[in-house]
């Protein structure tokens, strides 16, 4: 293809970790093997809210086999202050308290204490010897009955922020922010606010809706192997999306400097965001002090629901107005994310993206995160989105129904645009919503009839806003014309790939004579975590930079070589020239050693921002009316990717996302006891789709490039699992009449439905 | 998990000996449900007896009179790829291949699926229409139960310390006769039912000589829904007839709400699928005499 501008960028290589994957010679956590190592248990709070009164590890200590028994008091003591957790910043007391619990558990599985022992068995019979005397609390369990001022509190020092000042307000609500655009007035009740322009809609709808805690369902469960060295260096193996942030963290926690810690990102079997925060690295690191021994711990199946961070539950309210001519005059959303134990920040993320797909002239975006007694909140793909887009696309769905209009033509009349400010301040940049709209209207699967009973079609939009942030990278010059690249980014999804490809395309190689590595903590330069969908679009930037260092270096040889300035060499296609003369990018590395030595070139960046990515999913479902049971008929998935590095691998994240957006729409939750206990915590109950759940998925790859980026590369990781909720409950709705308002869409929540509309 | 010692006996024998040394000893056959409740710590065990190597509970085959001898520790994927079972037993190989995945299916049995009485287990509605007598054996003797006295509550059965379920007996099908197995899952399959419907009918003409019809999932154990068949018998097979035996059945069940599904829905779910599994059972049985 002649017109194509790149020669490597959009093509579809072998992915560079292919081999290691499919023989299963890829080393993640758990096949970590050191001299010496011994294996830990962690014991878990039974209740969901008590206070320790007291705590007797001496008979585990006695236990034949135990080397080690840890609990919060072998925690140290330094100052409180705030810390970034990425996805947000919280007080440090906060971050070691959900390491292990000190005075009081705030969810069933908090860690309590742990053992280290000759095995696992061992550590797991001594761990249940530990004495815990709890004083049982009353737990607070529902997002809307936390926020009474009558409801037990989760944390007595919890003071709420309120549009971005701490103030002196205690319970449970740990924020309280707002979204204004456009013309608002004081509320009939005069305590909040609402905006002007419901008065000239014709059409008002106004629904409320509730979403189920759910989990990012990674199949490797969380783990750690520690070393703490007789040095006084922390050496930590773990599956972590970020090597760097890990060590930050768990210098913070154990009061190191970060230099003392080394963290190796292993390989990741899936993370979704789970993956971010620590939990077990300061236990098995604690565990390793105390019996000079390397420690690992890897968790079972039950903790990883309980006691690693899902992502929140909410209650969200979305009233929206429309006139005839067919645009949005108003919009006013409440909202209310159940953070868990301690507070996340993620209800901001959803109330960035709900009604970032429509210019919305008047809009009131109240949000709050609120505390409850359930495991600590993480990010989970487009944290906070998927949500807030069910809420609010359905709305739309009912107001282009109530409008008459085609419901794609409805969101066409109102889709965002550059320059398109958004509820939280900032304009779009240059964004794809109306070319995916588009694409999603002209898709053969849109227009294709959808025949036979009790089947319908639904669609819904999406947006996750993606990140930049610092990466970095180191590119070295083998004599035989191929390089080694050097980067921080854990690979979650081809990454090395795609950012080798972007090394490649400067360096005029192919794919495979990039060599990427993905380095520990003590060999590459800060690299942020691999999340945001950032890691293309900025550790690819790095890449590039890395590799345009290269070719300066490599000009001055070429210069040296054939003595003339390094202006007036140029490269072209692997191809050093001046004059008439020229060198293969291989010939000239075979000369290095008599030019100066090594070339190493390097890249580090640190966009402010990056393209925010649009989403768009087609659904048809079929609703079996007598159980309730609804089936996927077709699944198209279609994105704004900026510009495809590699794809395959975007159509792979399109795929994963839509198959984890079919979870949350159609079986995911996590499931209480009256207790505060999750009922579910095994993947048997807990239900995550299978192959045979899911149809096959088309996706569409809209190509809108960022203009910032260097190769107009979008992050695709994340928005694509925003759309599905919202698209599968419409397409219910179109196949038999009635609008489920809670995920999951039960079937006995749909044959209820269908029952009541009977009578 | 604690640690337990393991042993694979030859011989029934060896087993019961085992067994009665060992009072803190449980048999295991494919375990799918045993190892997973021991690694949650809801059963525990001292000794695990392995029943696999035991000739008696690895027979498939027909005696004389055609009736089949199913042993206990019989994997699901052999039930379901029997040739024997799949001419004369569809029901029974189609309950076998949808029992958990194909690994699960390498290693469960019916026998197993049985003794963990598990209120929603699949394989005990389709034994008990198609009439299938318990083996039992310990060390003073064989006793023959039918499938549907087996169970006695959750995860409870009629053995005693030191017994062991040996296998089925399978009466040979009744010509114009057929089965089928129905449940609901929320997903596709790799579930376990929130309800499910087993029936077995013999058509005589336009009649239906017997029925049979039973239920998993809504009852503190899987249940025999006898006034269900004792209805149809000589009814016409009508819509209205199977309709008013699965209202039957309806009544019958006795769920609880957890975290599967809750009364409502499974009752409801009853009636639709005990109305489906007759209407599927009547049109093999229909096949069948044709």
């Amino acid at each position: 293809m002649s017109d194509r501008p790149y020669e490597v960028i959009g093509t579809r290589p072998v992915r560079h970790d292919g081999a290691d994957k499919v023989t299963g010679r890829a080393k993640f956590g758990a096949d970590v093997r050191l001299p010496g190592m011994v294996y830990g248990y962690v014991l878990r709070s039974p209740h969901a809210h008590a206070r320790i009164r007291r705590l007797d590890t001496t008979r585990a200590e006695q236990f034949p086999g135990v080397l080690a028994v840890v609990t919060a008091a072998d925690l140290p003591e330094s100052p409180d202050r705030p810390v970034d957790l990425v996805e947000g910043t919280l007080p440090l007391r906060y971050v070691r308290a959900n390491v292990l619990a000190r005075d009081k558990v705030l969810y069933k599985g908090h860690a309590v204490a742990a053992v280290a022992a000759v095995n696992r068995h061992v550590a797991e019979e001594a761990a249940s010897l530990i004495e815990v005397d709890y004083e049982p609390l009353p737990a607070v369990l529902d997002v809307l009955g936390a926020m009474r001022e009558d409801a037990p509190r989760v944390h007595e020092d919890l003071r709420m922020r309120e549009f971005g000042e701490t103030t002196e307000r205690a319970g449970n609500i740990a924020e309280h922010f707002r979204f204004v655009l456009g013309e608002v007035e004081p509320s009939p009740t005069g305590e909040g606010l609402v905006p002007k322009g419901f008065a000239d809609a014709d059409v008002i709808v106004e629904r409320e809706f509730r979403t189920a805690m759910v989990h990012q369902g990674y199949l490797e469960p969380q783990n750690a192997t520690a070393l703490w060295n007789q040095d006084g260096r922390v050496y930590v193996w773990t599956s972590t999306q970020g090597a760097f942030s890990a060590r930050e963290a768990i210098a913070w926690v154990l009061d190191l400097p970060v230099s003392r810690v080394c963290v190796y990102p292993m390989e990741v079997g899936g993370a979704f965001g789970g993956k971010i925060r620590i939990y077990l690295e300061p236990v098995a690191a604690l565990l390793s002090r105390k019996c000079g021994r390397p420690v690992q711990i890897v968790m079972p199946r039950r903790d990883v629901f309980e006691a690693t961070g899902p992502t929140p539950g909410t209650v969200i309210r979305v009233k929206m107005g429309a006139r005839k001519d067919g645009r949005i005059s108003a919009a006013q959303v409440w909202m209310a994310y159940e953070t868990g134990a301690f507070p996340s920040g993620q209800c901001a993320f959803g109330a960035m993206c709900i009604l970032a797909p429509y210019d919305i002239p008047n809009l009131v975006i109240d949000g709050y995160d609120v505390v409850v007694n359930k495991p600590s909140t993480a990010p989970y793909r487009a944290p906070g989105a998927t949500q807030a887009a069910f809420a609010a696309e359905s709305v739309v769905d009912e107001l282009a129904e109530k409008l008459g209009m085609d419901p794609i033509e409805f969101r066409l009349k109102n889709a965002a645009r550059e320059g398109t400010r958004r509820a939280d301040g900032p304009k779009h940049a240059r964004i794809g919503c109306v070319e995916v709209l588009e694409a999603m209207r002209n898709h053969p699967h849109y227009r294709a009839p959808l025949e036979g009973q009790n089947r319908g079609r639904g669609v819904a939009l999406g947006y996750w806003f993606n990140i930049g942030w610092y990466s970095a990278c180191t590119i070295s010059v083998n004599p035989d014309g191929t390089v080694n690249l050097v980067e921080g980014s854990v690979d979650l999804s081809g990454t090395r790939t795609s950012i080798a490809m972007q090394a490649a395309e400067v360096l005029g190689l192919r794919p495979d004579q990039v060599h990427p590595v993905v380095a520990d903590t003590d060999s590459i330069g800060p690299t942020a975590v691999t999340g945001g969908s950032r890691t293309t679009y900025a550790t690819g930037w790095a890449a590039y930079e890395a590799a345009h260092d290269v070719i300066r270096q490599m000009k001055q040889r070429a210069a040296m070589i054939w003595d003339v300035e390094p202006a007036a060499i140029s490269f072209e296609r692997g191809v050093f020239r001046t004059g008439e003369r020229t060198m293969t990018f291989a010939e000239l590395a075979a000369r290095l050693e008599e030019t100066g030595g090594p070339v190493i070139g390097r890249g580090a960046v640190n966009p402010a921002s990056a393209g925010g990515s649009f989403a768009g999913a087609i659904a048809d479902v079929e609703v079996d009316p007598g159980t309730g049971k609804v089936r996927l008929l077709r699944f198209t998935s279609l994105q704004d990717a900026g510009r495809a590095v590699h794809p395959t691998a975007v159509e792979g994240q399109m795929q994963g996302g839509s198959a984890q957006g079919i979870g949350w729409a159609l079986f995911e939750e996590y499931a209480w006891t009256a207790e505060g206990a999750m009922a579910n915590s095994s993947l048997l109950d807990y239900r995550e789709p299978t192959a045979l759940d899911v149809p096959p998925i088309e996706t569409v790859i809209v190509e809108v490039p960022d203009p910032e980026h260097p190769f107009g590369v979008r992050g695709v990781g994340e928005a694509n699992i925003v759309p599905p909720p919202a698209a599968i409950a419409n397409a219910v709705y179109r196949a038999v009449g009635v609008r489920l308002r809670q995920l999951p869409l039960k079937a006995s929540a749909l044959v209820d439905a269908l029952r009541a509309r009977e009578n | 998990m604690k640690w337990f010692d393991y042993a694979a006996p030859g011989s029934l024998t060896e087993a019961f000996e085992l067994l009665a040394r060992h009072p803190g000893a449980r048999p295991l056959a494919g375990g799918t449900d045993l190892l997973v409740q021991m690694r949650a710590g809801e059963r525990q065990a001292d000794l695990l007896v392995d029943v696999k190597r035991i000739p008696e509970l690895n027979e498939l085959g027909c005696d004389a009179s055609g009736t089949l001898r199913l042993g206990a520790a019989v994997p699901c994927c052999v039930i379901s790829e029997s040739e024997l079972v799949r001419r004369r037993w569809p029901a029974l190989a189609e309950v076998a291949a949808m029992i958990g995945g194909v690994p699960i299916q390498s290693r469960a049995s019916l026998g197993g699926n049985l003794c963990n009485a598990a209120p929603s287990a699949d394989g005990p509605p389709v034994l008990m229409v198609l009439r299938a007598i318990c083996r039992v054996a310990g060390p003073s003797g064989e006793r023959r139960l039918p499938v549907e006295e087996f169970c006695i509550g959750p995860g409870k059965t009629v053995l005693a310390p030191g017994e062991l379920l040996v296998g089925f007996e399978i009466p040979p099908p009744e010509p114009a006769s057929g089965a089928c197995y129905l449940r609901f899952t929320p997903r596709a399959e790799m579930d376990i039912a929130v309800a499910g419907a087993a029936a077995a009918v013999r058509v005589e003409g336009e009649a239906i000589g017997w029925a049979r019809l039973a239920l998993s999932a809504v009852a503190p154990t899987p249940l025999l829904v006898r006034e269900a068949g004792e209805y149809l018998a000589g009814k016409p097979a009508t819509e209205d007839a199977i309709r008013a035996a699965a209202e039957i059945a309806r009544d019958a069940a006795r769920p609880i709400s957890d975290v599967r599904g809750t009364a409502e829905h499974r009752r409801r779910l009853v009636s639709v699928l005990a109305e489906r599994a007759l209407r599927v059972a009547v049109a093999r049985a229909r096949e069948a005499q044709a």
